[in-house]
C-alpha cells in the first residue's frame, strides 16, 4: 500500500523546501529590489554579498520578546501566526513538481484541495486583526476580509478555467494535459489568476491591508518577535505557493525541452521566474487605494475570468 | 505605444533598466570616499603661524575655540634698545561638538594658521572627546591638501584684478596729463 519510509522522505523534502524556498525568495527580493533602486542591499551578513541576511534576521526575531497586549484575546492572538503559515505548508505537499508518483498524486482533486486550504491562510490575518485589540489592526483585518471576498472569486474562476481545459481537478493531471497553446488561449485566465493571487497574498501593489503609511502594519501591528517573523515567512511562503500554482496550472509545470528526468528543474525554474515577477511588481508599482482595489476585482478581473470561462467552455465542447 | 497599460509597462522598464545599471552606493567603510576639493572635514592648526591674536576665538559664532597664552619678553637686540614681548601659545583647542563648520575662523586668520583638512573620521563615544588640543590639531595639518588650481574660466584673483585696475587708472591719468600739457603748449 503506502510505503511509509518513502512518504516520510517526501515529507522531509517538502519541509526543507518550505523552509528554504521562501528565504531564497526573500533574499532575492532584498537584492533585486536594492538593485532596482540603484542600491546594493545586504552586503555583510555571511560574508559574500550578504547571503545570510535572512538567517541573521531570523536569529534576531527569535531573540526578541514576544509581547501579547493586555487587551488582546490571548489564545486567538497566539494562534493567528500558525493559522497564517501552516496552510501554505500543507498546500506545498499537494503541488506536483515532476510527473510520476509523487506526494501530489495522493489527491484526486488536488486543485480543489489547494484552493480551499489557501483561503484558510487569510483567516490568520483576520484573526490577528481582530484579536490584537488595536484599531489599526482591526482596520487592517477588515481590509484583509474585504480583499479576500473580492479576489477569491476571480482566483477560483481562473483556476476553474484551467481545470475545464484539462478535464481534471488533479494538479498533476492539469500539468500533464498542458500544451503550448494554453499560453495563448488561457492567457487571460493566467493573468487573472496571478493578479488575484497577488491580492490574496497582500503583496504590493495590493498591500492595502498593511499600508504602513496609514494603518502602521495592519493586522500585524501588535506582533513582535518570532510571531511577527512567522507572518513574514507566511507572506514569502505564499509567494512560492502562488508561483508554483501558476506554473503548474498555466505554464505546464515540468514541460520543457530538457529530458524528462529534469522536469522538476523546469518546475522550479518557472516558479523562480514567477517569484521574480512578484518582486518586480512590488518595486515598480505604487500601492492601490482601497476603492481602486475593489474596483479592479469586480469590474476588471471577474468579467475577464467569466469571459475566459465561457471561451474555455466553447473550446472544450468544440474539440 | 499609447493608451491602456502604458504606465504599467513604463514602470517595469524603468525598474529593469535601473537593475541592469551599476548601483550608486558608496561602499564607505571598505572604500574611502572621493571628497571634492575644499571639503570641510576638520580644522587643522599650524602652530608656528599662530600669533595668539585671538581673532578666530572672537569671531567664532559657536564660541568653540579655546586659547590660553602668556607673554614672554626677550632682551633688546641692540644695546640700549627696548625689550620685546611675544605672545606664547599655551593652549589651542577646538570643541568639535560645538563647531558648526562655518569656516569663519579660517577666513579671519591673518597668518594662515588654520586650514581645512578633509579628514572626517574623528567621531567619539564621549562628547568630551570631541575637544581636540593643539597637538592633535597639528597632526591634522599634514593631511591638508594643496589648494586646488583656479578654474580655467574663473575671474582672476582679487589681488591681481585690483592691481591691474590701479595700473590702468594710473595709465589713463598719465595720458590725460600728457594731453593737457600738450594743449597748453
Amino acid at each position: 500500500m503506502i510505503d511509509w519510509w518513502d512518504l516520510a522522505l517526501r515529507m522531509v523534502v517538502v519541509l526543507v523546501a518550505f523552509l528554504v524556498l521562501p528565504l531564497l525568495v526573500g533574499q532575492t527580493e532584498h537584492k533585486a529590489m536594492a538593485h532596482m533602486q540603484s542600491r546594493v542591499g545586504p552586503m555583510y551578513a555571511g560574508g559574500f554579498h550578504g547571503w545570510a541576511q535572512l538567517v541573521a534576521d531570523g536569529v534576531k526575531f527569535v531573540q526578541k520578546e514576544s509581547i501579547v497586549p493586555t487587551a488582546a484575546d490571548g489564545p486567538v492572538y497566539r494562534l493567528a501566526p500558525a493559522v497564517a503559515l501552516l496552510p501554505y505548508l500543507i498546500v506545498l505537499v499537494a503541488i506536483p513538481v515532476a510527473p510520476g508518483p509523487g506526494a501530489a498524486s495522493f489527491f484526486d482533486s488536488s486543485l480543489f484541495f489547494v484552493l480551499a486550504v489557501m483561503s484558510v491562510g487569510v483567516l490568520g490575518s483576520l484573526m490577528a486583526g481582530w484579536a490584537s485589540a488595536n484599531k489599526f489592526s482591526l482596520l487592517g483585518g477588515l481590509r484583509v476580509a474585504a480583499q479576500l471576498m473580492s479576489y477569491e472569486l476571480p482566483f477560483v474562476l481562473a483556476a476553474a478555467s484551467a481545470a475545464m481545459a484539462a478535464g481534471t481537478l488533479s494538479l498533476a493531471g492539469i500539468a500533464a494535459a498542458w500544451t503550448p497553446w494554453w499560453l495563448l488561449w488561457q492567457l487571460p485566465a493566467m493573468a487573472v489568476f496571478f493578479v488575484a493571487g497577488l491580492a490574496e497574498l497582500q503583496r504590493p501593489p495590493f498591500d492595502m491591508p498593511v499600508a504602513d503609511a496609514e494603518i502602521i502594519f495592519g493586522p500585524y501591528t501588535e506582533y513582535t518577535g518570532i510571531r511577527f517573523a512567522l507572518f513574514l515567512l507566511a507572506e514569502y511562503a505564499g509567494i512560492v505557493v502562488l508561483s508554483a500554482l501558476t506554473t503548474v496550472l498555466f505554464l505546464g509545470g515540468w514541460h520543457g525541452p530538457l529530458p524528462h528526468q529534469l522536469g522538476w528543474l523546469w518546475t522550479l525554474a518557472k516558479t523562480g521566474v514567477i517569484s521574480f515577477l512578484v518582486i518586480w511588481l512590488r518595486v515598480a508599482y505604487p500601492r492601490m487605494r482601497e476603492d481602486q482595489l475593489q474596483k479592479l476585482a469586480w469590474t476588471g478581473l471577474v468579467p475577464v475570468a467569466l469571459a475566459q470561462l465561457a471561451l474555455t467552455t466553447v473550446g472544450v465542447l468544440a474539440t | 505605444m499609447s493608451g491602456f497599460g502604458r504606465g504599467l509597462v513604463n514602470g517595469l522598464v524603468v525598474t529593469w533598466r535601473t537593475m541592469m545599471k551599476r548601483s550608486v552606493t558608496a561602499h564607505y567603510p571598505d572604500q574611502l570616499p572621493e571628497l571634492p576639493p575644499r571639503s570641510r572635514g576638520v580644522i587643522a592648526l599650524m602652530e608656528e603661524n599662530c600669533t595668539v591674536c585671538m581673532l578666530c576665538a572672537r569671531e567664532c559664532p559657536a564660541w568653540c575655540i579655546y586659547i590660553d597664552s602668556h607673554k614672554e619678553t626677550s632682551p633688546p637686540a641692540t644695546p640700549g634698545g627696548r625689550e620685546r614681548s611675544h605672545n606664547m601659545l599655551d593652549r589651542f583647542a577646538i570643541d568639535f561638538s560645538l563647531c558648526m563648520y562655518c569656516s569663519i575662523c579660517i577666513e579671519v586668520c591673518p597668518f594662515d594658521a588654520l586650514h581645512w583638512s578633509p579628514e572626517f573620521e574623528y567621531a567619539d563615544f564621549d562628547i568630551r572627546g570631541l575637544t581636540h588640543e593643539k597637538d592633535r590639531l597639528q597632526e591634522w595639518m599634514w593631511t591638508v591638501p594643496p589648494p586646488p588650481a583656479v578654474d580655467p574660466a574663473a575671474a582672476p584673483p582679487k589681488e591681481i584684478a585690483t592691481a591691474e585696475k590701479a595700473a590702468a587708472r594710473l595709465e589713463a591719468a598719465d595720458r590725460v596729463d600728457e594731453e593737457r600739457s600738450g594743449g597748453s603748449r
